[in-house]
Protein backbone atom coordinates (compact mmCIF):
# COMPACT_ATOMS: atom_id res chain seq x y z
CA UNK A 1 0.00 0.00 0.00
CA UNK A 2 1.36 3.37 -0.96
CA UNK A 3 2.05 5.84 1.85
CA UNK A 4 2.01 9.59 1.73
CA UNK A 5 5.48 10.73 2.75
CA UNK A 6 6.61 14.33 2.96
CA UNK A 7 10.29 15.26 3.14
CA UNK A 8 10.90 18.58 4.90
CA UNK A 9 14.16 20.31 4.06
CA UNK A 10 14.96 23.27 6.30
CA UNK A 11 18.72 23.85 5.95
CA UNK A 12 20.77 25.91 3.55
CA UNK A 13 22.98 23.99 1.12
CA UNK A 14 26.75 23.26 1.49
CA UNK A 15 27.44 24.25 5.13
CA UNK A 16 26.19 20.92 6.46
CA UNK A 17 25.11 17.77 4.66
CA UNK A 18 21.38 17.98 5.58
CA UNK A 19 20.27 19.45 2.25
CA UNK A 20 22.19 16.85 0.24
CA UNK A 21 20.98 14.06 2.53
CA UNK A 22 17.36 15.10 2.04
CA UNK A 23 17.68 14.97 -1.75
CA UNK A 24 19.52 11.63 -1.65
CA UNK A 25 16.85 10.12 0.59
CA UNK A 26 14.09 11.62 -1.54
CA UNK A 27 15.49 10.18 -4.77
CA UNK A 28 16.02 6.80 -3.10
CA UNK A 29 12.47 6.79 -1.73
CA UNK A 30 11.04 7.62 -5.15
CA UNK A 31 12.04 4.13 -6.34
CA UNK A 32 9.58 2.48 -3.95
CA UNK A 33 6.42 3.72 -5.61
CA UNK A 34 5.19 5.78 -2.66
CA UNK A 35 3.26 9.04 -2.75
CA UNK A 36 6.12 11.38 -1.91
CA UNK A 37 6.71 15.11 -1.89
CA UNK A 38 9.21 17.62 -0.56
CA UNK A 39 8.69 20.89 1.29
CA UNK A 40 11.43 23.51 1.38
CA UNK A 41 11.16 25.90 4.33
CA UNK A 42 13.34 28.17 6.49
CA UNK A 43 16.90 28.32 5.07
CA UNK A 44 16.01 25.28 2.93
CA UNK A 45 14.65 27.70 0.32
CA UNK A 46 18.26 28.75 -0.42
CA UNK A 47 18.74 25.30 -2.00
CA UNK A 48 16.48 26.46 -4.82
CA UNK A 49 18.37 29.63 -5.73
CA UNK A 50 19.53 30.11 -9.30
CA UNK A 51 23.20 30.83 -10.08
CA UNK A 52 24.67 28.48 -7.48
CA UNK A 53 28.31 27.74 -8.34
CA UNK A 54 30.01 25.42 -5.87
CA UNK A 55 33.09 24.78 -8.05
CA UNK A 56 35.40 26.62 -5.63
CA UNK A 57 34.32 24.72 -2.52
CA UNK A 58 34.84 21.22 -3.95
CA UNK A 59 31.20 20.21 -3.60
CA UNK A 60 28.57 19.17 -6.12
CA UNK A 61 26.21 21.91 -7.26
CA UNK A 62 23.04 21.08 -5.40
CA UNK A 63 20.80 23.09 -7.69
CA UNK A 64 22.01 20.97 -10.61
CA UNK A 65 20.43 17.91 -8.98
CA UNK A 66 17.00 19.51 -8.65
CA UNK A 67 15.89 19.14 -12.29
CA UNK A 68 16.38 15.37 -11.76
CA UNK A 69 13.35 15.36 -9.47
CA UNK A 70 11.14 15.54 -12.54
CA UNK A 71 12.90 12.52 -14.09
CA UNK A 72 12.15 10.61 -10.90
CA UNK A 73 8.52 11.69 -11.25
CA UNK A 74 8.60 13.71 -8.05
CA UNK A 75 6.03 16.37 -8.82
CA UNK A 76 4.94 17.47 -5.37
CA UNK A 77 7.51 20.15 -4.67
CA UNK A 78 6.42 22.78 -2.17
CA UNK A 79 8.06 25.98 -0.93
CA UNK A 80 6.88 27.88 2.13
CA UNK A 81 5.87 31.39 1.07
CA UNK A 82 6.76 32.98 4.43
CA UNK A 83 10.32 31.62 4.23
CA UNK A 84 10.76 33.13 0.74
CA UNK A 85 9.33 36.48 1.81
CA UNK A 86 11.49 36.69 4.93
CA UNK A 87 14.55 36.29 2.67
CA UNK A 88 13.23 38.70 0.00
CA UNK A 89 13.09 35.88 -2.57
CA UNK A 90 10.44 35.20 -5.20
CA UNK A 91 9.48 32.51 -7.70
CA UNK A 92 11.72 34.09 -10.38
CA UNK A 93 14.80 33.53 -8.16
CA UNK A 94 14.26 29.76 -8.04
CA UNK A 95 15.63 27.03 -10.33
CA UNK A 96 12.44 25.01 -10.73
CA UNK A 97 9.29 26.23 -12.46
CA UNK A 98 6.83 23.58 -11.31
CA UNK A 99 6.87 24.56 -7.66
CA UNK A 100 3.90 25.00 -5.39
CA UNK A 101 4.49 28.08 -3.25
CA UNK A 102 2.24 27.64 -0.22
CA UNK A 103 1.56 29.68 2.90
CA UNK A 104 1.55 28.54 6.54
CA UNK A 105 -2.11 27.55 6.49
CA UNK A 106 -1.54 25.38 3.40
CA UNK A 107 1.56 23.86 5.03
CA UNK A 108 -0.61 23.01 8.05
CA UNK A 109 -3.09 21.20 5.78
CA UNK A 110 -0.28 19.49 3.85
CA UNK A 111 1.28 18.10 7.05
CA UNK A 112 -2.10 16.82 8.24
CA UNK A 113 -2.52 14.77 5.04
CA UNK A 114 0.71 12.78 5.44
CA UNK A 115 1.37 9.30 6.78
CA UNK A 116 5.04 10.02 7.46
CA UNK A 117 7.08 13.19 7.87
CA UNK A 118 10.86 13.13 7.42
CA UNK A 119 12.76 16.27 8.41
CA UNK A 120 16.24 17.24 7.30
CA UNK B 1 -5.18 13.16 12.32
CA UNK B 2 -2.93 15.14 14.58
CA UNK B 3 0.82 15.56 14.59
CA UNK B 4 3.23 15.32 17.51
CA UNK B 5 6.01 17.90 17.09
CA UNK B 6 9.29 17.53 18.94
CA UNK B 7 11.65 20.50 19.35
CA UNK B 8 15.19 20.14 20.74
CA UNK B 9 16.67 23.62 20.28
CA UNK B 10 16.61 26.63 22.61
CA UNK B 11 14.57 29.58 21.32
CA UNK B 12 17.35 31.88 22.58
CA UNK B 13 19.73 30.59 19.91
CA UNK B 14 17.55 29.03 17.18
CA UNK B 15 14.32 29.75 15.31
CA UNK B 16 13.38 26.05 15.37
CA UNK B 17 10.52 26.47 17.84
CA UNK B 18 9.16 29.48 15.93
CA UNK B 19 9.21 27.47 12.68
CA UNK B 20 7.32 24.66 14.38
CA UNK B 21 4.72 26.99 15.88
CA UNK B 22 4.11 28.69 12.52
CA UNK B 23 2.72 25.49 10.99
CA UNK B 24 1.31 23.77 14.07
CA UNK B 25 -2.41 22.84 13.96
CA UNK B 26 -4.74 23.30 16.93
CA UNK B 27 -5.20 19.52 17.33
CA UNK B 28 -1.42 18.97 17.50
CA UNK B 29 0.92 18.64 20.47
CA UNK B 30 4.47 19.91 20.99
CA UNK B 31 7.06 18.10 23.11
CA UNK B 32 10.04 20.21 24.17
CA UNK B 33 13.10 18.06 24.83
CA UNK B 34 16.88 18.39 25.26
CA UNK B 35 17.72 22.14 24.93
CA UNK B 36 14.16 22.60 23.65
CA UNK B 37 13.00 22.65 27.29
CA UNK B 38 14.52 26.13 27.60
CA UNK B 39 11.52 27.20 25.50
CA UNK B 40 9.29 25.97 28.35
CA UNK B 41 10.51 28.75 30.66
CA UNK B 42 7.91 31.36 31.57
CA UNK B 43 10.09 34.16 30.15
CA UNK B 44 11.49 32.47 27.03
CA UNK B 45 11.45 34.36 23.69
CA UNK B 46 8.53 32.22 22.46
CA UNK B 47 6.54 32.21 25.71
CA UNK B 48 3.73 34.49 24.51
CA UNK B 49 3.33 32.66 21.21
CA UNK B 50 3.28 29.33 23.07
CA UNK B 51 0.59 30.71 25.41
CA UNK B 52 -1.51 31.70 22.39
CA UNK B 53 -1.16 28.23 20.86
CA UNK B 54 -2.08 26.62 24.19
CA UNK B 55 -5.22 28.78 24.37
CA UNK B 56 -6.12 27.55 20.88
CA UNK B 57 -5.91 23.95 22.08
CA UNK B 58 -2.35 22.89 21.28
CA UNK B 59 -0.97 20.71 24.08
CA UNK B 60 2.56 21.65 25.11
CA UNK B 61 4.80 19.27 27.04
CA UNK B 62 8.36 19.32 28.32
CA UNK B 63 10.44 16.22 29.03
CA UNK B 64 10.92 16.33 32.79
CA UNK B 65 14.36 14.71 32.87
CA UNK B 66 15.72 17.41 30.59
CA UNK B 67 13.97 20.14 32.63
CA UNK B 68 15.40 18.84 35.92
CA UNK B 69 18.87 18.40 34.46
CA UNK B 70 18.93 22.07 33.54
CA UNK B 71 17.54 23.28 36.89
CA UNK B 72 14.41 24.71 35.28
CA UNK B 73 11.73 22.84 37.26
CA UNK B 74 10.44 25.92 39.12
CA UNK B 75 10.80 28.21 36.10
CA UNK B 76 8.33 26.51 33.76
CA UNK B 77 5.41 28.39 32.27
CA UNK B 78 2.06 27.33 33.70
CA UNK B 79 1.00 26.27 30.19
CA UNK B 80 3.58 23.49 30.08
CA UNK B 81 2.85 19.93 31.18
CA UNK B 82 5.96 18.06 32.33
CA UNK B 83 6.09 14.44 31.09
CA UNK B 84 8.35 11.43 31.68
CA UNK B 85 9.61 8.98 29.05
CA UNK B 86 6.65 6.51 29.26
CA UNK B 87 4.26 9.44 28.70
CA UNK B 88 6.39 10.58 25.75
CA UNK B 89 6.08 7.09 24.24
CA UNK B 90 2.31 7.17 24.76
CA UNK B 91 2.06 10.54 23.01
CA UNK B 92 4.13 9.19 20.10
CA UNK B 93 1.68 6.33 19.60
CA UNK B 94 -1.49 8.36 20.14
CA UNK B 95 -0.65 10.80 17.33
CA UNK B 96 -0.92 10.03 13.63
CA UNK B 97 2.63 11.16 12.88
CA UNK B 98 5.70 12.63 14.56
CA UNK B 99 7.64 15.58 13.18
CA UNK B 100 11.10 16.23 14.58
CA UNK B 101 12.26 19.86 14.55
CA UNK B 102 16.01 19.88 15.15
Amino acid sequence: MSKKILFISRRSPYGLSYARDALDALLAASVYDQDIGILFMDDGVFQLLKQQDSSNIAQKNLAAILPALELYEIKKIYVQRESLEARRLGASDLVLDDLHIIDNEEVRQLLAQQDQLLSF
Amino acid sequence: MSTLHTVNKSPFSHTTLASCMAVCSTADAIVLLEDGVIGAMANSPCAEALDTLAEQGVKIYALLGDVQARGLTTRLSGRITPIDYPEFVQLSTSHQRVLSWY
